[in-house]
């Protein structure tokens, strides 16, 4: 087992003179916030388990910039950008995996015409092509098996970069019941983080946007509400906790789901 | 004295076309107040768009039924105004219908296809009225959906009716006079009129004949106000500017925020990085980070503002809207559009130097922009591919790095990254302690 806790970071490869084939961008999220570092270690487990030759930046990522630049601090954002593109050019990064959407967007679309060009797969994709070439399988007595699952579209995944299949082909291998809600895909309901607003009070309304979802994702009957992206998890999280459900219904994100049906 | 309506048509063709011209430059000149803006994709793609969004309508087809509806007013304004052409022609040379003699069963035919057309826009048009009047659609209601927004989309549907009920009557009252006057040549039956005939056929042929002239007349003085009232400042612009809006669209993922190209220069130099764009920077030229006012979006944003009709189907998928926030992404437009008529109209009177001391932001309020989660659901339902998300995002850019104006728990966000990258008051020392537990 205790190769399945490694986790190989990039300047002690390099140290070694070893190469990796993707790097695995963690994002701030999955660094630091207690609920979603549990999906970035189970990433890495799915990563270590299959034999994938990936790294992390460690100590040396930093934040993208996402939500700077959509507060409207496009100077804060290019200094990140253009810090982190030096950092990833260096370690000649050519393809990265990032388990948030937010990061997966900027660093895909925003970084090239800063320099930054590199071949960017969300995890939902990166799991699913797992699927694909039969490396991940569907074990017969899953623990999701015959459960009501929903999973819930991240906008910056799905309306901003055309995603809505592969997180869904993921959790088809949990063999589970999957029900969708009526405002998904590409008319998909935004759990309320993003733009910024992750950073900020809402402004003054009737109800909060992640109440509103999460009041949708429980009318599915849905047991578990499948997220693929932090801060949609937390908002969730949230929701759930507002309508006292949190007993009996979970939000887990796809790498959670996936681990947890491995047995990792 | 017969050439007396051939004068009158003429002169009124010429003011009609002259109004239109002048409202077209008004608008024209208005949307060049704008920043410069350079498309992205390749020309072919662009066509390819535009065919599919603005002629193949396919985002409308997200609501089948009104899709449908639109599509029967949207063929019928196309098809029904190419019978223009001959009554142009006809006026002008004083024939009747000049066409008929030359198609001969042809015409029929068309004039049959036309006349399809028109039942199916009075219908359409008559849903519409009932769907904003009786039903009160949710969408076409908001506080944006002042006084004049609504008369403005009655009036359209009401005058596309009463232009298709003249062209019915004209025809219907056609029919009866051939036979009785020499100057109505037999057309053949037309389906659709014909069914009007028993209404107009105890009439004398004198008042056959005023009756068939009126509708002559109303139908083609109607067609020249309509195009008038369209362009000199109606949500109904949409018709012509769908096809250049989508002609001009952004083609690359809707996630993707510009960057601004004055800022990476600085940060590059900052950075001791060699820029990667040498062209001197005027000292003396005016720059201003993000939009303050409607000159500082580009001609494209200025351009969605013309081309949006709105229908609400964005206002209607935001969730800050939904969830009772202030936020209404047509609204965006709408103020967008509005300021920009008064700015132009300022720079015309005054001289490209007046300022009124107003902005966008007189229009526009921060509790606005701030809503905005850019989830891009408003760009996503829009049928013709207008981003209110790059206004917002403009705005804030305005507020934060020229003003230095955000909510406080963002300018604790900007100085956590700056000093600890990352949002979160966290030591970066501490980013990897994650592993620590697998």
């Amino acid at each position: 087992m205790s190769e399945l806790n490694k986790v190989p970071v990039a300047a002690e490869l390099l140290a070694q003179g070893k190469s990796f084939d993707v790097l695995f961008w963690v994002g701030c999220a999955g660094s630091f916030d207690e609920r979603v570092k549990s999906v970035t270690r189970s990433f890495v487990k799915i990563l270590n388990h299959l034999n994938i030759s990936y790294a992390v930046l460690g100590t040396e990522e930093s934040c993208t910039g996402d939500p700077a630049k959509r507060a409207g601090n496009e100077f804060l954002f290019q200094m990140q950008a253009m810090s982190n593109i030096q950092v990833l050019n260096g370690y000649g990064v050519k393809r990265i995996v990032t388990t948030c959407p937010h990061c997966f967007n900027t660093l895909k679309n925003e970084y090239p015409s800063l320099g930054g060009n590199y071949e960017l797969v969300h995890h939902s994709t990166f799991l699913q092509e797992l699927i694909d070439t039969g490396k991940l399988k569907m074990k017969e007595s899953g623990s999701f098996k015959g459960q009501k699952i929903t999973y819930h579209d991240s906008c910056y995944l799905g309306r901003a970069n055309g995603i809505y299949e592969a997180p869904r082909k993921v959790l088809e291998v949990l063999d589970a019941d999957l029900v969708e809600m009526k405002r998904c895909k590409t008319k998909g309901l935004c759990c309320g983080a993003g733009g910024g607003q992750m950073f900020k009070e809402p402004e003054k309304g009737a109800k909060d946007i992640n109440v509103e979802r999460t009041e949708e994702a429980i009318s599915t009957g849905a047991t578990v509400i499948a997220a693929a992206c932090p801060f949609c998890m937390t908002m969730l999280t949230d929701g759930v906790k507002n309508k006292e459900k949190e007993s009996t219904i979970k939000v887990y994100d796809l790498a959670e789901l996936i681990a947890q049906n491995e047995g990792l | 004295m017969h050439i007396v309506p051939q004068l009158i048509f003429a002169v009124l063709l010429a003011v009609a076309g002259y109004f239109i011209f002048r409202s077209i430059s008004r608008i024209r000149f208005n949307i060049l107040l704008g920043k410069s803006y350079e498309p992205s994709s390749s020309i072919p793609a662009r066509w390819v768009n535009m065919t599919l969004t603005a002629l193949g309508q396919r985002k409308m087809f997200k609501k089948p039924l009104p899709a449908i509806l639109h599509l029967f007013v949207y063929l019928g304004f196309l098809i029904v105004n190419a019978e223009m052409l001959e009554i142009a022609l006809d006026g002008l040379l004083g024939t009747h219908r000049l066409f008929a003699a030359p198609l001969g069963s042809f015409y029929t035919f068309i004039i049959n296809v036309f006349e399809f057309f028109a039942v199916a826009v009075i219908i359409a048009c008559a849903l519409f009225l009932v769907r904003r009047n009786i039903v009160h659609l949710k969408r076409f209601t908001g506080k944006e959906m002042t006084k004049w927004p609504t008369l403005d989309a009655n009036l359209i549907l009401i005058m596309e009716i009463v232009l298709m009920i003249a062209f019915l009557t004209m025809n219907a009252n056609d029919q009866l006079l051939q036979g009785q006057n020499e100057h109505y040549k037999a057309t053949g039956s037309f389906a659709f009129s014909s069914l009007l005939m028993p209404l107009f056929s105890g009439l004398s042929a004198s008042s056959l004949l005023i009756l068939e002239r009126s509708a002559w007349w109303i139908h083609i003085i109607g067609v020249m106000f309509f195009a008038n009232y369209v362009f000199y400042n109606s949500k109904h612009l949409h018709i012509f500017f769908a096809f250049l809006n989508t002609y001009y669209a952004r083609l690359i993922p809707q996630g993707e925020i510009d960057n601004m190209a004055s800022v990476t220069k600085e940060v590059q130099l900052m950075l001791g990085i060699t820029p990667t764009d040498n062209t001197p920077t005027d000292p003396a030229a005016p720059m201003r980070f993000g939009a303050k006012d409607v000159q500082d979006l580009t001609w494209k944003n200025l351009m969605d503002a013309y081309s949006c009709t709105e229908c609400g189907r964005c206002t209607e998928q935001c969730p800050a809207n939904i969830t009772g926030k202030l936020l209404s992404p047509r609204k965006i437009m709408m103020d967008t559009r509005d300021r920009l008529e008064e700015v132009g109209n300022n720079i015309r009177q005054h001289g490209a130097d007046h300022q009124d001391n107003k902005s966008l932001f007189d229009y526009i309020s921060d509790e606005e922009i701030l809503a905005c989660t850019t989830c891009n659901a408003c760009v996503e339902a829009c049928p013709v591919q207008i981003s209110p998300v790059e206004i917002i995002v403009q705005m804030r850019r305005y507020r934060v790095m020229e003003e230095s104006k955000a909510p406080g728990s963002w300018n604790a966000m900007f100085s956590n990254i700056e000093n600890n990258q990352a949002p979160w008051k966290f030591s970066p020392a501490d980013r990897f302690n994650w592993a620590d537990k697998l």
